[in-house]
């Protein structure tokens, strides 16, 4: 499979996702006006993906802020790994966050609670 | 002075209370944002602040101006704006807090669904603004805009403080909507 390699900008986040290396990473700010149009080929990606994951996924999320309409193709996202998850395979979860940012906290717990895999909460210092 | 003639500059005038940090008026584009937030943001730096305060700021004037880019409707042909036209203002009180307010023209047949909404939001506890939260970040519709419909719940849920707003009429079937944020 193709890797996913996107620099980030000021109002989209880096991608980086690996099928070789089960990786997948998010990271910056994800504040575009047209989220789905951002996020559909990292979807399509996950799509060819959960037909043969590896055994181990490891996931990285660390946004600094995220819009709403951002906030649905992240579920998206969430889902396919899900499914990835209830295929039996291990799904690693990292969902970071400044040491400060209770609501950054709190967008993961509440991702957590919807999507039914364990996050691991990962607090960075300023 | 009547509804009908209400001016926009008198509004534009009433949103800049307090200590300005940002104004603008005139057309949204997506370019406009991206520069504006770098602006706010680097102005925010220089605030007393805590991070966090400044943090939540920035994400409501975010999800603000999205709503501006996507939901504006052109201004009534009698006036002389560019079709984009819209207005955002974020200023600090007397007290630590700051006010996000925005103003946009809007038709009339959208008044209503949008008062119904922001009542409905700012009458939530903050439990069930969580749970109203979940349940439309978790159904997959998406308006043909793109919005998810979540912006104004999430920022009341953050900011724990209650919308305001308000409509002046512009003529038969054009008014302009205010929007006012306080985050503190």
């Amino acid at each position: 499979m193709e890797k996913i390699s996107i620099t980030g900008s000021p109002k989209t986040p880096f991608v980086n996702f690996n099928a070789n290396e089960g990786l997948v990473e998010i990271k910056g700010r994800s504040i575009p006006e047209n989220s789905i149009e951002f996020y559909k080929p990292l979807v399509d990606w996950l799509d060819l993906y959960i037909k043969s994951p590896k055994k181990m996924t490891n996931v990285n999320i660390q946004l600094e802020y995220f819009n709403t309409s951002s906030s649905k193709c992240i579920l998206d996202v969430f889902k396919r790994l899900e499914t990835i998850y209830k295929a039996r395979n291990e799904v690693i979860i990292n969902w970071f966050y400044e040491e400060d940012d209770e609501d950054m906290l709190e967008a993961g717990e509440d991702y957590e609670s919807i999507i039914n895999i364990p996050f691991k909460m990962v607090e960075l210092e300023e | 002075m009547s509804e009908t003639n209400f001016n926009i500059k008198i509004i534009y005038d009433q949103m800049n209370d307090g200590k300005v940090i940002f104004t603008y008026k005139g057309d949204i584009s997506s370019d406009l944002i991206t520069d504006a937030l770098n602006i706010v943001e680097e102005k925010l730096r220089n605030e007393k602040s805590k991070n966090k305060i400044k943090r939540r700021i920035y994400y409501v004037l975010v999800e603000c101006l999205q709503n501006l880019y996507h939901h504006k409707d052109k201004p009534p042909d009698l006036i002389n704006l560019g079709n984009n036209f819209a207005m955002f203002v974020l200023s600090k009180g007397n007290d630590s807090s700051y006010k996000i307010s925005t103003g946009n023209f809007i038709t009339k047949d959208k008044i209503q669904i949008l008062k119904d909404r922001i009542d409905q939001i700012n009458s939530l506890s903050a439990k069930e603004l969580k749970a109203l939260y979940k349940l439309v970040l978790n159904n997959q519709e998406f308006s043909e805009k793109g919005g998810g419909g979540l912006g104004m719940i999430d920022i009341v849920k953050r900011t724990k403080n209650k919308l305001s707003y308000k409509f002046h009429n512009f003529g038969n079937n054009d008014y302009f909507y205010m929007l006012n944020i306080k985050v503190d």
